[in-house]
């Protein structure tokens, strides 16, 4: 048992000594990405989860990679260099928002299926430019995370995202806050609900791309609901739900970090396996103490 | 004096299919009407086009003297409550607060409300004898108790029509009755519309009945007949109440 403490310790001084060593500036970046990102994961995942969006988060973030690719073509197919693939991302994030928004407002039938259509296309899109970008890119990296790849020019785009979140997140608290619990009764209150629903849509996309690199597209919602959830459990208003799931959001990217660096396995995995492994053992705990 | 609500040649279709058909009614100040039908019949329509939540195809609305967009704002209305998440976390007060959304005293922005409008949730609250409750979790109620939250969301805003839609769905006996209760005394002030697909309820304290399957009528609430719920509901009525009696005399319409 003390030995297994020491060897605990031992990792977790690896692991700071890994995220001060100037020769794997990356994992700084990434650490530093995940803390940032875990606040707009927090605020932004409690409203998803409030309002039961999960599986349109899921359709918008497989979306991204549609953008990802044409960002990727652009930059080294066309030549444009200064075409980063997360702008692609966000662009690819905002359209599908907006369209899987107007489908899930209008398409009072058969939503899933469109929604699911959307999904698959927005995947496909981006595969295929992937294909016919000269030189190898690996998918692998944008569906499942490649913490290699992160730079410091997405530590800026995230802090600058982050910060239009969380202040979009905080200014419309309360409007938000009517519109998810009650939607037809805040309509009545004058607020135009299907602008917040879009809204909190395009929101969502873009806190999607905050953890592209680290997580991948495909598992990036589990990060954006799970904490959520868990909090969910314990919170008694939507504030504290939300306080709650960014400590936990960051608690699992840093320990996720930590145990990949040390274990040498891929950050995403790790990351969404804590995550849902604290979920279970919520659920679990919740079931047997009822 | 001018009706708080006024329908003329109202026609609504959804699709292509006919939902109501020339409706004509209109609501006094003070009335008290109950709104009876089938599932299906029209009564939600009806009331999300008084709401001005649904255009009509055809025909005028007038809420208040104006549009139903101009004035819904005065006008409190209360879901059914079945509707909400359960696990949904959100406080008593957070949920009477809504009533002050986009009131008429501006736009609310950021994590708080104005001292005027926790005022009026605080007194709202009071009078649904719910003060004690106002920082409980809203899931963590009884089906009356959130009942009587969602009355006090509709209150804090509302003066001079309250919207009920099948309020005593999923309630128990008991507190159907307090519900009665706070009706009559709201009704002192205002005019009270309530939906149910319930007529036992009906005759004890309504003075008018809007019947609505397709098409509407009118009638005092001493004309509910046998013959009456037959045209209404069709053939196969399988529930009747047998606790429903009517005063003497039944109520007569002004």
């Amino acid at each position: 048992m003390i030995t297994a403490v020491r060897q605990e310790g031992m990792l977790l001084i690896d692991f700071i000594e890994a995220l001060l060593n100037p020769h794997i500036p990356f994992l700084r970046y990434a650490f530093m990405v995940g803390l940032l990102a875990s606040v707009a994961f927090g605020v932004i995942g409690s409203y998803v989860v409030v309002r039961r969006i999960s599986y349109i988060a899921g359709a918008i973030s497989h979306c991204v990679l549609g953008g990802i690719g044409v960002g990727l073509y652009l930059q080294k197919g066309v030549g444009w260099a200064w075409v980063d693939p997360l702008y692609g991302a966000v662009i690819a994030a905002l359209a599908a928002a907006v369209i899987i928004g107007f489908v899930s407002i209008h398409a009072s039938q058969r939503e899933d299926t469109v929604i699911g259509a959307l999904w698959a296309v927005g995947m496909a899109i981006g595969l295929l430019f992937i294909a016919k970008t000269p030189g190898y890119t690996d998918p692998m990296s944008y569906l499942f995370g490649n913490i290699l790849l992160v730079s410091q020019n997405d530590l800026r785009l995230v802090a600058g995202l982050d910060i239009l979140i969380i202040g979009a997140g905080c200014l419309f608290y309360q409007r938000f806050l009517a519109v998810c619990f009650d939607e037809e009764y805040a309509r009545i209150r004058g607020i135009n609900a299907t602008a917040y629903y879009l809204g909190l849509l395009c929101l969502t996309a873009i806190t999607v791309v905050l953890l592209v690199r680290i997580v991948g597209i495909v598992m990036v919602v589990a990060l954006l609901t799970l904490p959520a959830a868990i909090a969910g459990h314990f919170a008694r208003v939507l504030w504290q739900m939300m306080l709650a799931a960014s400590l936990l959001c960051a608690v699992f990217i840093s320990s996720g970090l930590a145990i990949s660096y040390t274990y040498d396995m891929p950050s995403g995995p790790v990351i969404i396996v804590i995550a849902g492994t604290v979920y279970l053992a919520v659920l679990l705990t919740r079931w047997v103490f009822r | 004096m001018i009706p708080v609500v006024e329908i003329e040649n109202l026609y609504f279709s959804y699709n292509g299919i006919s939902v109501l058909k020339d409706v004509n009614l209109s609501i006094d100040q003070k009335d008290s009407t109950c709104v009876v039908g089938p599932n299906g019949g029209g009564k939600s329509t009806l009331i999300k086009i008084i709401l001005g939540l649904l255009e009509p195809t055809r025909g005028t609305v007038r809420l208040l003297g104006g549009t139903p967009d101009e004035k819904r704002n005065r006008v409190g209305y209360v879901p059914q409550y079945s509707n909400f998440d359960p696990l949904f976390p959100v406080t008593v007060m957070d949920v009477t607060l809504m009533g002050r959304l986009a009131a008429q005293n501006g736009v609310r922005f950021g994590f708080s409300y104005s001292k005027s409008d926790k005022e009026a949730a605080l007194h709202a609250l009071e009078e649904m004898e719910l003060l004690q409750l106002a920082g409980r979790k809203f899931s963590e109620l009884s089906g009356g108790q959130r009942q009587r939250v969602l009355i006090a969301r509709a209150l804090v805003s509302a003066s001079e029509i309250l919207i009920l839609d099948e309020p005593t769905a999923n309630i128990d006996a008991h507190v159907e009755g307090s519900l009665f209760e706070i009706m009559l005394e709201l009704n002192k002030r205002m005019a009270i519309i309530l939906v149910t697909h319930d007529l036992g309820f009906t005759s004890q304290f309504f003075e008018s009945v809007i019947c609505v399957n397709q098409v509407v009528h009118v009638h005092p609430t001493s004309e509910i007949s046998g013959e009456l719920i037959q045209d209404l509901y069709g053939e196969d009525i399988k529930m009747i109440r047998h606790d429903h009696r009517c005063a003497a005399g039944g109520h007569v319409a002004d």
